[in-house]
């Protein structure tokens, strides 16, 4: 059974601005977070059958609830990530404390080096995608890659909206992929358009993929999605898949969704 | 010439991901030029590959610029280091690993910043000064105790020739010697060349200087019109040869022979065989060549000409020269070192019938300067080729030949 870390919103909000999204005028209604945030979690749990691993909040960490930035774990091994902005670096030490307090075997990259987890490092069982530019850097993948005996194909994030390559490419359990072309320059596009054949491969129009189409968990033949996306969820159903769609519009304050509110941890 | 380059490497997957085929778009975008050496290309998909990639730019902001914009994507600047010296340990001896030199444009690393190596040559060691803001290739025999040497091979990188923009017969930058090959063509391209020259000579621009290395055959066969009339018209402004070629030439005007035979009977002279020893006795007596052509005792010919047009001529003598006559410098250290002072400069050199300073002059010439080598002995330019002067184009035909066709080329009347 699927296990997903996850953090409730206790102390989620806007105190600061990294990515586009971000506005300290535009508030986060409190309540109506911990409502949908719930909600997500119900989903996962009753309707997708996923086992919900939470950690504790801590107050002053308002991202600490996006935990698809943790790093990424592979077997028992957890990576941990290394935040570009200085205002998510407090969350690495407790990311790593939930770790090794799971009992898993953490390895963190180079001081220099950026790395923002799941986020940025996705994809199928024989080969990942990884994101660059905006949060993590290139240099960061041929070390995971040897590390994890694993191709990792870097791809260039041309458009701050889509400032983490989980904002807009979302590989799926059946071999598909759905992605948002524009936020890829030409190199990046032919490179996904190489390795996913037409017909698997969804382009999700630009009005969803700024709802985040993209930024969805799929677990087995179910995905999870924010609302607002019916050109993505009639593709999903198409090729079989059960979709279940959770407003999330309060998160999407901060730039996250549903796919950045949980780490897959195995 | 793009003279700055740094060196990159990639590693990753960065074939599929198209990462590779992206940074060296945007090196040529950028107006840079590159190589790609040491290329690993993944057996597997899961072996990652690498790449190591030379960038060239025409400035030294361009590279930054290059740079600036690649390092996102994973090129790094390979850990380059210094270059290391060691000093002279004797006047006249190097550091025994010294480093020695190409003929090819070079430079080493100092302080962290590229240096070009000033007058490079063949064959040379570098030598640092002591403020470390000048290197400059140095020969052997010049070097004193205590010089900072250039050793090992750390922190020296040797530059490719770039093709010239001009598409002709120097384009190739390659020895081509043959017999059989039209020569028109060739002399053409060597006419052009030296017109360009004329204007910017005249125009007191930099590498602008033609230089002619030349043996006794030319006046032999038949060539001292041709090449006294290039001189007059400016289009020669160096001239390297030895004790033959100007006691012949001047033997020419003084007797109108050449060792002995009557230039226009094409006959022996009675007694010819003595012209050369009496003209290099005549000048020997006058005081020297340019007091036999100001006073009027020599009246044509080609040292007439340099004399006339201010052209500098070394004269080299060798073991066998008769005299010799006054200002052909016996020791051959001493005719080097003269020979070499006048290299910087030079934008074209022509080597016509005489293989000993056809390669001492080879032997000078950076690798830059196009350089043409002209003998009846297809063996000439092959040996110069040979002994690293690969920039010369070998042109296998007769001296006089050669130069009354390219004066005739040039506008000369025939």
């Amino acid at each position: 059974m699927s296990r997903l870390l996850v953090c409730p919103p206790d102390f989620f909000g806007i105190e600061y601005e990294i990515n586009p999204w971000m506005r300290l005028t535009n508030r986060v209604d409190h309540g109506r977070a911990m409502r949908q945030w719930h909600e997500l979690m119900r989903v996962l749990e009753k309707d997708v059958g996923v086992v919900l691993e939470r950690m504790t909040p801590i107050p002053g960490l308002p991202d600490l609830v996006f935990t698809a930035n943790a790093g990424i774990v592979v077997g028992r091994t957890a990576i941990v990530s290394r935040f570009r902005h200085p205002e998510r670096q407090p969350e690495e030490a407790h990311f790593e404390d939930w770790f090794r307090g799971q009992g898993y075997d953490v390895v963190t990259v180079e001081k220099e080096l950026y790395f923002e987890g799941a986020g940025d490092l996705l994809g199928f069982s024989e080969y990942w995608f990884g994101g660059y530019r905006q949060r993590s850097d290139i240099h960061v993948f041929p070390v995971l890659s040897e590390r994890f005996h694993r191709e990792i194909i870097p791809l260039e994030l041309v458009d701050s909206r889509f400032y983490h390559l989980d904002t807009c490419l979302c590989p799926l359990s059946g071999g598909e992929l759905l992605y948002f072309p524009a936020a890829f320059d030409r190199y990046g596009q032919a490179a996904i358009a190489e390795r996913t054949p037409d017909k698997l491969r969804l382009a999700v129009p630009e009005d969803e993929a700024l709802q985040f189409a993209c930024n969805a968990v799929c677990v087995g033949k179910h995905v999870v999605l924010p609302t607002g996306c019916p050109a993505t969820q009639a593709w999903l159903r198409m090729r079989g898949y059960e979709i279940h769609q959770v407003q999330l519009d309060e998160f999407m304050k901060s730039g996250g969704s549903a796919k950045c509110l949980t780490l897959a941890l195995d | 010439m793009n003279h700055y380059q740094e060196r990159v490497c990639l590693q990753g997957h960065i074939i599929d991901s198209l990462v590779l085929a992206k940074v060296l778009d945007l090196i040529l975008m950028m107006g840079g030029t590159f190589d790609l050496e040491d290329v690993h290309i993944g057996k597997t998909r899961e072996e990652a590959s690498h790449a190591c990639i030379r960038i060239r730019t025409a400035s030294r902001a361009l590279l930054d610029d290059i740079l600036k914009a690649i390092q996102p994507h994973g090129a790094s600047i390979e850990r380059e280091a210094d270059c290391r010296t060691d000093p002279a340990p004797a006047d006249g001896v190097l550091p025994d690993d010294f480093y020695a030199t190409t003929h090819l444009p070079t430079q080493i690393r100092l302080n962290g910043r590229w240096l070009d190596v000033d007058r490079i040559e063949m064959d040379l060691a570098i030598e640092v000064t002591e403020a470390g803001s000048v290197a400059q290739a140095v020969p052997m025999g010049e070097v004193r105790r205590g010089d900072q040497i250039v050793v090992g091979r750390e922190g020296v990188r040797v530059i490719p020739l770039q093709r010239p923009r001009e598409r002709d017969v120097f384009g190739f930058m390659e020895s081509q010697v043959s017999a059989e090959r039209p020569h028109g063509h060739i002399i053409a391209d060597i006419a052009t060349r030296m017109r360009q020259m004329r204007e910017r000579h005249r125009e007191r621009r930099s590498d602008s200087h033609v230089l002619l290395a030349g043996g006794p055959a030319i006046i032999h066969a038949g060539g001292r019109e041709a090449l006294t009339w290039l001189i007059e018209q400016a289009f020669i402004h160096i001239l390297f040869c030895g004790n033959a070629l100007a006691a012949h030439d001047m033997e020419a005007d003084l007797f109108g022979t050449s060792l002995g035979y009557g230039l226009t009977a094409g006959r022996a002279v009675p007694h010819g065989h003595e012209h050369h020893l009496r003209t290099i006795n005549r000048i020997r007596a006058i005081g020297g060549i340019e007091a036999a052509v100001t006073s009027g005792m020599i009246k044509q010919g080609i040292m007439a000409a340099c004399i006339r047009q201010g052209v500098p001529v070394i004269m080299s003598g060798t073991i066998r020269d008769d005299g010799p006559l006054p200002g052909v410098i016996t020791d051959s250290v001493l005719a080097q070192r003269a020979m070499r002072a006048l290299i910087p400069g030079v934008g074209l050199a022509l080597l016509v019938a005489s293989t000993l300073h056809s390669v001492a002059t080879g032997n000078l010439l950076p690798a830059t300067v196009p350089t043409v080598c002209v003998d009846v002995n297809p063996s000439v330019p092959t040996k110069l080729a040979d002994r690293g002067s690969f920039q010369a184009v070998g042109l296998v035909m007769d001296a006089a030949s050669f130069l009354s066709e390219l004066a005739r080329v040039l506008g000369r009347s025939t």
